[in-house]
Formats: structure tokens, sequence, C-alpha cells
């Protein structure tokens, strides 16, 4: 074995190599981002992502081994849902204020979003496990990957779908919403937070903190109404089994 | 910051243990947010480490979705088999979802103008 083998059987085998190069891709991105001008199409996500993924590929190493030393960072998503609330409690009497329009979007948008996903691909012949996994596809990562879970999905691909949908909503969302004349920060915010949950957000709190506390609100309660729905819709469909 | 994370991953805890003991079908970290939120507004105060915390983690929130995002190596075949259906699927119903929650939103905003000023 040489010294180059002896290096990578040690980095191999580490969580050091995945977590740091995840960190540094995602800085590059980040410095991409601005370098671009904030141009939503170099989202630091999807080019973090692919870059990655790349690697992976040209270097064999298999997800797992990935996932071994990223999980660290996976793991923060938890403590970062929790941290939600502050933005929440700073914009406390906004939201307090429309509260019933909050309510009426939030419904709407959580149905849309899970019958909408199903539908399409079914028209364009998904498989059952694919439209079963697209059917949380809204909703934030860990939350998402339950629910696929319980009905039936992959909760690994579900994932996946989950963030191309965040990327998908990052960058085409807030276009898309100014062609419609949404003016009000808060209605733009809690949109993005509906159909694109935390990676959205992101976004969203570039937009404005305002934006961002309303997209952050969307995600909790988003979650809250697609794990009540999901198991509802899915229960309907002609090729669903009970496990 | 440390006494801030311990913080939040201790609602965290409470958040996942609540969930699992009583069988809700809510998520523990969203339980964990509720929580927090409800001991601010009791508080009526923010303790600054945990404001400066809670920004530094929520201003890099897209860097925590990357590592479940990779995860799309795992699934080349499925995607060289069903990508028209996904990949169409997540662009339209994405957009869809942002349009109908804005417009509905909206439309209730106007509808019920009070709603923006009772108090």
């Amino acid at each position: 074995m040489n010294r180059i083998g002896d290096i990578w059987v040690y980095l191999a085998a580490s969580p050091l190599l995945w977590l740091s190069m995840t960190l540094a891709v995602y800085l590059a991105g980040q410095w991409l981002f601005r370098r671009s001008g904030g141009r939503a199409l170099f989202n630091p996500v999807a080019l973090a992502i692919t870059l990655l993924a790349l690697l992976l590929l040209l270097t064999g190493t298999p997800y797992t081994t990935y996932f071994g030393g990223a999980q660290f960072i996976h793991f923060l998503l938890g403590p970062a849902t929790v941290a939600l609330a502050i933005p929440l409690y700073l914009h406390w009497e906004r939201v307090r204020r429309l509260f019933l329009p909050i309510l009426a979007g939030l419904l709407a948008g959580s149905l849309t979003a899970i019958l909408s996903a199903m539908g399409v691909a079914w028209l364009l012949g998904g498989s059952p496990r694919t439209l079963l996994s697209l059917a949380p596809k809204s909703v934030t990562t860990p939350v998402a990957m339950g629910i696929a879970e319980k009905i039936g999905g992959l909760p690994s691909l579900t994932a996946v779908l989950v963030i191309l949908t965040g990327v998908i909503g990052a960058v085409a969302a807030p276009a898309l919403l100014k062609g419609l004349r949404i003016q009000d920060d808060a209605v733009k915010g809690f949109a993005i937070g509906v159909a694109a949950h935390g990676i959205g957000t992101a976004r969203a709190f570039q937009i404005s903190s305002l934006a961002g506390a309303f997209a952050g609100l969307a995600i909790g309660l988003n979650a809250l109404l697609t794990a009540l729905l999901a198991p509802l819709i899915a229960a309907l469909l002609p090729f669903h089994s009970m496990p | 910051m440390i006494g801030a994370l311990a913080i939040l991953l201790m609602l965290q805890l409470v958040g996942e243990v609540a969930v699992r003991w009583s069988g809700a079908p809510l998520p523990g970290p969203v339980v964990g947010m509720v929580l927090l939120f409800l001991a601010l507004r009791w508080r009526q105060a923010l303790p600054d480490a945990l404001r400066a915390t809670a920004e530094t983690l929520l201003s890099h929130l897209s860097l925590l979705f990357i590592p479940a995002g990779v995860g799309i190596v795992q699934y080349g075949s499925l995607l060289a088999r069903e990508w028209l259906a996904v990949v169409v699927a997540l662009v339209l119903s994405t957009l869809i979802t942002a349009a109908v929650t804005a417009l509905v939103m909206q439309a209730v905003i106007r509808r019920y103008p009070g709603a923006r000023q009772d108090e």
C-alpha cells in the first residue's frame, strides 16, 4: 500500500472527511451564490448536492459512508426546527391578527401539495411507491420521512423528493408570487413555507425577517396537518395496502 | 451558545418523548417548537444568547438539508425510470401549492379586513 492509499483508508473510515466536505461545498456554494449577485438559479443547496453527489460517484463512496460523516449536520435539523419558535415569538402580534387567513391558506395549501403531487405523478405513470413517497414532499425532512414510512412510501426517497421540492420552491416561488402580485411579505413567506418547507424558509428570510417568520410558522403547521391528512388520503387509494 | 443549544436540544428531547408517550401523530421537534414558543410568551423575554444561536442556526438552515439531499445517489435507477413523472410532479405541485396558499390567504384577508385590525 502506498501512502495515499493509507490516508484514503483512514479517511474513508472516519466521519471527518465527509463532514468537512459537506461544510466546504456549502460554503463554496454560498460564495458562488453571493458572487452571482444572489441569483436564485445558483441555489446553494442544489449546487452543494450536485457537487457532493458527483464526488461520491467519482470516488465510489457509498451513501451510507457519506452519511456517517454528514449525519452530524443532518441532526441539527431537530434543534433548528425548535428554534423556529423565536421568529414566531418576535412576530406573534402579526400572526395573531392574520389567524383566519393563515388557517385558510394552510388548509388549501396542504391539501393541494399532497393531491397535486400524487395526481400529476399518477397521470405520468409513476409507480404506487413513488406516489406514496411524493405525498409528504412539502413537509420538512424528518417529519416527511416519518409520514412516508407510515403510508408505505420509501422514507429515504421521500427525503430526496423533499429537498428537490425545497430547491424548486426557493428558486421559482418568489418570482411566481411576484407575478401573482402578492405584495404582503407575510403572505409570501407563508406560501413559500407551506410549499417548500425549510429550504423555502431560508429563501424567505432573504426577502425579510417577517417573510422568514411566516415561512417558519408554515413549516410547523404544514407538518402537523400533512401528518394528519396524508394517511387519510393514502387510505383512500385503490393500490394502498395496509402495512 | 452551548447553553442555548442545550435548551433547544432539551426541548426537542421533551417533544420526542411526549410524542412517543402519547402516540400523537406530531413530529417531536415541532412539539419542542411549540414548547419554546409558550415558554417565551410566558417569560415575555428572549435571552440574547438564545436569539443569537437561533439566528445562526436559521440563517444556515439550507446547509442542514444537504446530507439528506445527497441521498439522491441511491435512486439513480428509479429516477432513470420515472424521472418525468417525478420532475413534473415536483415542479407543478410546488408552484401550484405556493400559488394556491398565497391566493387563498390574500382572498381571506380582503374578505375579512377586520381580521387584520382587531386589537
